[in-house]
């Protein structure tokens, strides 16, 4: 680093005035051999570093994958590292088990069902608002939103109660019963999803450039229009992972479907059925059964946030506002 | 919004008087955020209202007893534990998760395998809870001296000549339990802090980097004078985020120890105080305490969200 700092100090600094992009290309080739040198090592030593925090973090997962393919002898008495060497004793008679005799295929299913508006809802509600929130004026709208988040602190068992008290109020009063089919499941988990929907998107909102939204304002573009046409384009990367990590924590929720599921097992999600079994082995913990599982509840999340991560690409607010 | 640049230092509301278009735009954006507010009205507002008129309710919500649920939490010895491990977690998870999710954001973005290594780091938040709680057994998984661990801790531990240690369920090490209960966390939740970091740092532009770079700067401090200050925002959005996650941290203790050998945290004994002992004064002060909690959370909020406003 010193070395490019003493060659390329005070002379690009005063080509920059006349072509800065060609002044960057320029100093990044002058380094010198040492400095190339110094740059290599440093950044081999960064992709060692980078490897053993991945490893490190893979470890336990890697336990649990390599032990949902043990028989129930070999889970039991030998550490999943040694499945590593001879005598190979790897099996799919677990995931066999779980898919059919343990109900897991139904049970993926009515995980979906739940999962997929349990996202598309919060994430829309919330944007709507927190578009208003980010760039519009009204009376209250500090306080409104101010009121929205300190709500993120709600924990789920704070509402069980009344809410489960209000679903059973509409029912004798109407005769509709929402506890016990998913939309239940679906309201609870777009009110819960909401607060940080709404704070994360103001946030992300919020740091656009306001440029943006002036020269529409001026150009006469409807409210509408700036939210269709510039700010979900622009915000692709944060809804990605806003959508995520919602999808996420519906797919794993296990409080709220078993609560307002009300213990129907042919709607049970793939969560309450794991904590079934769980729960279901009296003894020593039925570790093939339960490792298979939990791989299977794992799959969509991970599909989903691989397919998902092209759209974390770097500048894409800063490239917009350039073009 | 003109108006709002040339003025900056005004409230937000007196200059939406002065323009016509801000006049329609208090009725348009009830529209906007309606559906958003009757969400939370219904399914949160009301309930945590019900919640707090409770806590100062008998156990079984008949009759007003003024504040002695509250002062059975501060004076009961079993409850004023729970509160310091709460305390605990606030601290270092919130720490362990931000500090290190930072960090590997910032040495990814320098490696050609960033894609490979985020997503390793990440794939823990795609588990459920139940699925952590398992795996991390394994991990601390104890068997007697003389028999083949197969928790890798613990086999990791005897072969450097220690003794087999019961973790998360030693009685004696209380901070120890709850410390190996948040290495947990951390694992989990790391990821989140980082994938969002990251796209913190990715939203830099170039062009300040390079030119900080083409004129001398070091790498150190471009992180410290560039880089920091540019996502400072972000840090503090995922640091509250964090905090507040961990505030109602409730899952992974429930699962893993079920709040025994010294580890309880508030959301879980209120879960026991409803659901177990049908203590529901009880239960509900502690939700009141957690709500209470989140007021300072709420104020430092609050004035970066003026300055920021302030800024634009």
């Amino acid at each position: 680093m010193s070395t490019t700092q003493t060659t390329s100090g005070a002379d690009s600094s005063a080509e920059l005035a006349l072509k800065p992009s060609g002044a960057a290309v320029a100093a990044g080739q002058r380094r010198t051999l040492a400095g190339q040198l110094v740059h290599a090592l440093s950044s081999s030593t960064l992709t060692v570093i980078v490897v053993l925090i991945a490893l490190l973090w893979s470890v336990p997962t890697i336990g649990l994958f390599v032990s949902s393919f043990r028989p129930h002898a070999a889970i039991n008495s030998t550490g999943w590292w040694t499945s590593f060497f001879p005598p190979w004793q790897f099996t799919i008679e677990n995931y066999q088990n779980v898919i059919q005799s343990q109900g897991l295929g139904q049970a993926f299913i009515n995980s979906l069902i739940i999962a997929i508006p349990g996202t598309i809802l919060p994430v829309l509600v919330g944007a709507f608002a927190a578009y208003a929130f980010a760039w519009m004026k009204f009376p209250l709208r500090d306080w409104i939103f101010l009121i929205i988040v300190a709500l993120l602190i709600v924990p789920v068992q704070t509402i069980l109660i009344p809410v489960q008290n209000l679903f059973a109020d509409v029912y004798t009063s109407t005769g509709f019963g929402i506890t016990g089919s998913y939309i239940a499941v679906w309201l609870v988990h777009t009110a819960l999803g909401l607060p940080f929907a709404i704070y994360l998107l103001r946030s992300f909102f919020g740091a656009l450039p306001s440029d943006l939204f002036e020269s529409a304002s001026i150009d006469g573009a409807s409210h509408l229009r700036v939210f269709f046409s510039i700010l979900l384009p622009l915000s692709v990367p944060s809804l990605a992972s806003l959508v995520i990590f919602q999808f996420m924590w519906v797919w794993n929720d296990l409080l709220v479907a078993l609560i307002f599921l009300g213990g129907n097992p042919d709607r049970a999600p793939l969560t309450v059925n794991i904590a079934n079994l769980v729960n279901g082995s009296t003894s020593a913990p039925n570790y093939e059964v339960l490792t298979s599982a939990a791989f299977l509840s794992m799959a969509l999340p991970l599909v989903i946030f691989f397919a998902l991560q092209r759209y974390f690409v770097r500048g894409i607010l800063a490239g917009s506002v350039k073009g | 919004m003109a108006v709002a640049v040339s003025q900056p230092t005004a409230p937000p509301k007196q200059e939406g008087r002065r323009s016509s278009r801000s006049r329609s735009e208090r009725w348009i954006a009830w529209i906007w955020i309606g559906p958003a507010v009757l969400f939370a009205a219904i399914f949160l507002v009301y309930p945590v209202i019900s919640t707090v008129i409770a806590s100062f309710q008998n156990s079984d919500s008949t009759k007003f007893v003024g504040f002695k649920n509250f002062q059975e939490v501060f004076t009961n010895p079993g409850l004023l534990e729970v509160l310091r491990n709460n305390l605990l977690w606030l601290v270092l998870a919130t720490a362990g998760t931000v500090f290190l999710g930072l960090i590997i954001a910032v040495l990814v973005d320098r490696v050609r395998i960033e894609s490979f290594a985020k997503s390793t780091i990440f794939i823990p938040m795609a588990l459920s809870m139940t699925a952590a709680a398992v795996i991390w057994r394994f991990v601390y998984a104890y068997a007697a001296p003389g028999q083949p661990q197969i928790g890798i801790l613990n086999a990791i531990w005897t072969t450097f000549g220690g003794q087999p240690q019961g973790f998360t369920a030693d009685p004696k090490n209380d901070i120890l339990n709850n410390i190996l209960l948040m290495v947990a966390y951390v694992w989990m939740w790391t990821g989140f802090c980082m994938v969002i970091l990251s796209a913190a740092l990715k939203s830099i532009p170039t062009e300040i980097l390079e030119a900080a770079r083409v004129d001398g700067a070091s790498e150190l401090s471009i992180f410290f004078r560039i880089t920091m200050p540019m996502i400072s925002p972000t840090i503090a959005v995922v640091a509250t985020t964090m905090l507040i996650n961990i505030l109602k941290i409730f899952d992974i203790v429930y699962v893993m120890t079920g709040g025994d050998f010294g580890t309880n945290v508030v959301a879980v004994e209120f879960y026991q105080e409803f659901f177990n002992f049908t203590n529901f004064g009880v239960g509900s002060a502690l939700a009141v305490l957690l709500l209470v909690a989140i007021i300072p959370i709420m104020i430092f909020n609050i004035r970066r969200f003026r300055v920021q406003e302030a800024q634009r």
